[in-house]
């Protein structure tokens, strides 16, 4: 094994390990993980376990609510009240848990087709009615559960199997979406640096309102395969360059997206939280305030 | 109950009978002819620190209805049928997950948008086989106001003894009719929750093999930390294609109504011991089929109704009781003919039995079905 250099701290090129056994976090009979080989979703849960045990979060009070696809399988791996549901449903689900029971920290695992395609209007509700529910949309860019097709983020010119001539749409920039939708906080890093996105997610589970945090991963088997963007490190290294290329039909003076993407918090915002506001209202006995 | 008497809708006496239930949430989409239940409950939960929600789409709100019934409280949506085919595939998740729920279909006509301000009882077949794959439901179909109060809080008890979806379901007239009921005395009613988990975690398993096929149910917070999947799941609750572990598990899923259908099972059965001319009908088709009974019986014609009021899992034997010396098999119903095809399935010489069919919007007539009916006699 080599051995690690401080400076490879320093230059993001390793990640420190943490002061935490994620083993502690995790179902280990349900090892070996499904993931490929290379697949940033396991990078992405690692964040998100580092993030809950430095934020002293209970397993017994951590629910994980997550769609279909990859990204879907991805919360049952950890020790915790799990909920695997339907496609593209799990913002609705984790609305109706987390009003009934606001003590839990509930958490949200989805893909970009379940956030953005198949579930984009529960997103932008959610983002609307800001319920403290956090929201990690892992972007492989692709439905990779599937087979790599093309899904709602992939760039264009890209190949999937079902745009073997190059991707023609363009793709959302799921953050902007969310932040016109009106949510607490919005945020996106890449798996490349493992402590900025563990900080990323505890300030998204912090927060409270809705927080919504786009974490690009990497599909390096289906994906990174078909458009020969190599292996697993070299995907990660060029999440924030060169991986999207330039939108390729896009006319407009500025690309909808543009080729370096931006990582970090977006939008910190003091909307009232959903829940708190609604007991606040309801249980006053104000069955009858409303009206101008 | 030995309430108070009250004149209310249908839909009014469904959302305080389900506030009375013990229903805490509700989660729902505007949609005629069954809104003013939504309304209703937005005025009623919060007097009883309960949550009501207005979801993004018909979708959303069996999703919020799911999520909250995992979190323990009683949970109930309110639709049509344009909503009701939204439905389905989160009723499949209940089903296979086995969380409780109440979904009430007010029905209106269809297909697609259809008529929405006019009743029909076309979901018969969408409410038993809506949802794709096997799966266990309840459907049940009240006759008046006075039972829509009383099946909505059977429809709960059955919903979290059993761990099943039920559908409870009555067309557009009964949703909007005014009746009296007698309201329960809450602090008095006696109704059925949830079992729940208990034990060690190490030990527990969320989909046990139990006698009565209903396994305890837990719930995030009290320590069990259990998988909820809608894939095909082992005892333990996690997924598995393993082909013992799922024949084993999706038979104790699909004997579960079957080992408890006498407590599942109601019907009612008008003039059925010496009929010869049986009527089955449910919801408004059946208050004019026991018009219709009486008429049929002064004109000496020996009439009688069975009525299913637990219309899923369909009361077989009951039926077949009923049926025993009947010479014809009437089954008026406001569709193209859905019931008609399980009478037909459950009745020796099939020839007898006869459909009495409408899709125009208006209710079928007592006179309509006695007409039938002497016809047969001829």
């Amino acid at each position: 094994m080599n051995k690690i250099a401080p400076e490879d701290y320093a230059n993001n090129q390793a990640t420190p390990p943490g002061d935490f056994e994620i083993k502690d976090y995790l179902r280990l009979d349900l090892m070996p993980h499904f993931m490929c080989p290379g697949c940033g979703h396991g990078i992405a849960l690692r964040a998100l376990i580092w993030a809950i045990h430095e934020l002293s979060i209970e397993k017994d009070n951590l629910a994980i609510v997550s769609g279909i696809g990859c990204s879907g399988r991805v919360g049952a791996y950890i020790d915790a009240s799990t909920f695997h549901f339907t496609h593209g449903r799990p913002l609705a689900m984790a609305t109706g848990l987390k009003l009934v029971r606001p003590e839990l920290e509930v958490i949200v695992i989805s893909g970009d087709g379940d956030c953005l395609a198949i579930g984009g209007n529960h997103l932008i509700h959610a983002c609307r009615r800001n319920l403290d529910i956090t929201c990690l949309m892992l972007n492989n860019e692709v439905y990779g559960m599937t087979g790599g097709q093309v899904s709602p983020t992939t760039s264009e010119t890209m190949l999937t199997t079902t745009t073997t001539t190059g991707n023609m749409e363009p793709a959302f920039d799921a953050c902007k979406l969310a932040e016109a939708a009106g949510a607490g906080l919005v945020g996106r890093e890449v798996t490349l640096q493992v402590p900025t996105l563990k900080n990323l997610i505890k300030e998204g589970i912090a927060h409270d309102g809705f927080s919504f945090l786009e974490i690009i991963s990497d599909c390096t088997e289906v994906y990174g395969r078909k458009n020969d963007l190599g292996e697993s490190s070299e995907m990660i290294l060029k999440q924030k360059s060169d991986l999207r290329p330039e939108a390729f039909y896009d006319t407009v003076d500025q690309p909808f997206r543009p080729n370096k993407l931006e990582t970090g918090v977006f939008v910190r915002n003091n909307r009232p939280e959903y829940g708190a506001a609604y007991r606040a209202h309801t249980r006053k006995g104000n069955t009858k305030v409303g009206g101008k | 109950m030995s309430g108070n008497l009250e004149h209310l809708h249908g839909n009014h006496a469904c959302a305080l009978a389900a506030v009375a239930a013990g229903c805490r949430f509700f989660a729902g989409y505007p949609i005629t002819p069954s809104s003013e239940i939504a309304e209703r409950m937005s005025r009623e939960l919060p007097k009883v620190d309960g949550t009501f929600i207005q979801m993004e789409d018909e979708i959303a709100s069996l999703s919020a209805v799911l999520g909250a019934s995992s979190g323990g409280v009683k949970s109930m949506t309110a639709t049509s049928g344009p909503g009701f085919s939204l439905k389905q595939e989160n009723l499949g998740y209940a089903s296979l997950a086995e969380i409780p729920c109440v979904i009430v279909n007010v029905m209106r006509g269809g297909p697609s948008t259809g008529m929405p301000t006019r009743p029909a009882q076309s979901d018969v077949m969408q409410s038993r086989w809506g949802s794709h794959g096997d799966h266990p439901v309840i459907v049940i179909t009240p006759d008046s106001v006075k039972e829509v109060y009383s099946e909505t809080i059977r429809a709960f008890d059955l919903s979290e003894k059993f761990r099943v979806p039920v559908v409870l379901m009555f067309d557009q007239l009964i949703g909007h009719l005014l009746e009296t009921v007698e309201v329960a005395n809450v602090k008095k009613l006696k109704t059925i929750e949830r079992k729940a988990a208990k034990g060690s975690k190490d030990k527990f398993e969320p989909y046990a093999i139990t006698k009565d096929a209903v396994p305890p149910m837990a719930r995030p917070g009290d320590g069990m930390r259990v998988h909820t999947t809608g894939l095909t799941h082992a005892e333990s609750g996690f997924p598995t294609q393993d082909t013992e572990t799922v024949t084993r598990n999706m038979d104790r899923l699909l004997s579960k109504l079957e080992i408890n259908k006498k407590e599942i099972e109601k019907y009612e059965c008008i003039e059925t011991g010496d009929a010869e001319y049986l009527i089955v009908a449910i919801g408004i088709s059946a208050r004019a089929a026991r018009r219709a009974v009486t008429d049929l019986r002064q004109a000496g014609v020996k009439a009688g109704l069975f009525r299913p009021i637990t219309l899923w899992p369909f009361p077989e034997d009951a039926y077949r009781n009923a049926a025993a010396k009947a010479k014809a098999v009437l089954v008026p119903e406001m569709n193209a003919g859905q019931l008609v095809l399980e009478i037909e399935r459950l009745t020796s010489d099939a020839s007898q039995v006869v459909g009495l069919n409408k899709i125009d919007g208006e209710a079928i007539a007592p006179a309509e079905i006695v007409a039938k009916i002497e016809e047969l006699v001829k």
